[in-house]
């Protein structure tokens, strides 16, 4: 049952990747990346981790989704690479290299999976709820919580001075 | 709980799929899209180690990564609406300001 999920589920997700890579228009590519994050959430889900489900779909799914179709609408910037790149060979060789690096790590996960990738520990069915997820971040993780909390604040101060009309 | 390598094989093809889209678009757009979702299967192979360990760490740091990935994001497109205003275009090619 799990099996079928997972693979149901890769399915979608490769194929919305790969989808937002080929198509032309830059709406239709947010709404596949959005099909890829949800297929990533439910991943989340089968492996024991629903607080990240939760995030992953408001976060990522609802306001990172959102903010670039707000972008591509605001600049009407939908279809604007027509021309050719002009490094001409710059795909065949960058699509070598690709199918090379995927071939890599399944080479090295393959002969990693024997001895060192193997399930540790027995299954706790309250592991990863946002009780423990809570109790983790507001001890141990106190400090980067905080430091996360300024860099978001930067980050609204960056934007503001970016669009300020300087007269 | 399926192998391990399942979920970190899915993870590495979506990432390879990102790092086709950063160097294969020219369209600043597609390319911060492509990081995003390079991103996202870094914190999938994240979340599959944690799952794997029984340690709540790994998902922790998806946490954060998810956070700075927001502020990232925010950043980001603030800037390239303000190089769409003075180019009109959000191909890369054409932000060669900073060349050397």
């Amino acid at each position: 049952m799990e099996l079928v999920i997972f693979v149901i589920t890769a399915i979608v997700a490769i194929i919305g990747a790969v989808a937002m890579l080929t198509s032309r228009n830059a709406v239709h590519s947010a709404l596949f990346l959005l099909l890829n994050f949800g297929a990533i959430a439910v991943l989340y889900l089968l492996l024991q981790a629903p607080f990240l489900f939760a995030v992953q779909l408001i976060v990522y799914a609802g306001a990172i989704i959102v903010l670039f179709l707000f972008v591509v609408m605001l600049l009407g910037a939908e279809r604007d690479e027509e021309d050719a790149n002009p490094i001409r060979w710059q795909a065949p060789v960058a699509i070598t290299m690709a199918v090379l690096l995927v071939g890599e790590i399944i080479w090295v996960l393959v002969r990693q999976s024997q001895d060192s990738i193997a399930r540790v520990g027995s299954s706790d069915s309250d592991f990863g709820s946002p009780a423990q997820i809570a109790q983790a971040l507001f001890t141990t993780h106190l400090l980067p919580f905080e430091v996360a909390s300024f860099v978001l604040l930067t980050a609204l101060i960056g934007v503001v001075v970016l669009h300020q009309r300087r007269s | 709980m399926l192998p391990t390598i399942f979920y970190i094989g899915l993870s590495a093809l979506l990432f390879v799929i990102g790092v086709c889209g950063v160097l294969l678009r020219r369209s600043t757009l597609m390319v911060f899209m492509s990081i995003e979702l390079m991103l996202n299967s870094a914190n999938l192979a994240l979340v599959t180690f944690a799952n794997q360990r029984q340690s709540l760490d790994a998902q922790i740091m998806v946490f954060f990564v998810i956070t700075i990935a927001a502020a990232e994001v925010a950043v980001g497109l603030a800037l390239l609406v303000m190089i769409f205003m003075r180019k009109q275009t959000t191909n890369i090619d054409t932000m060669t300001t900073l060349k050397g």
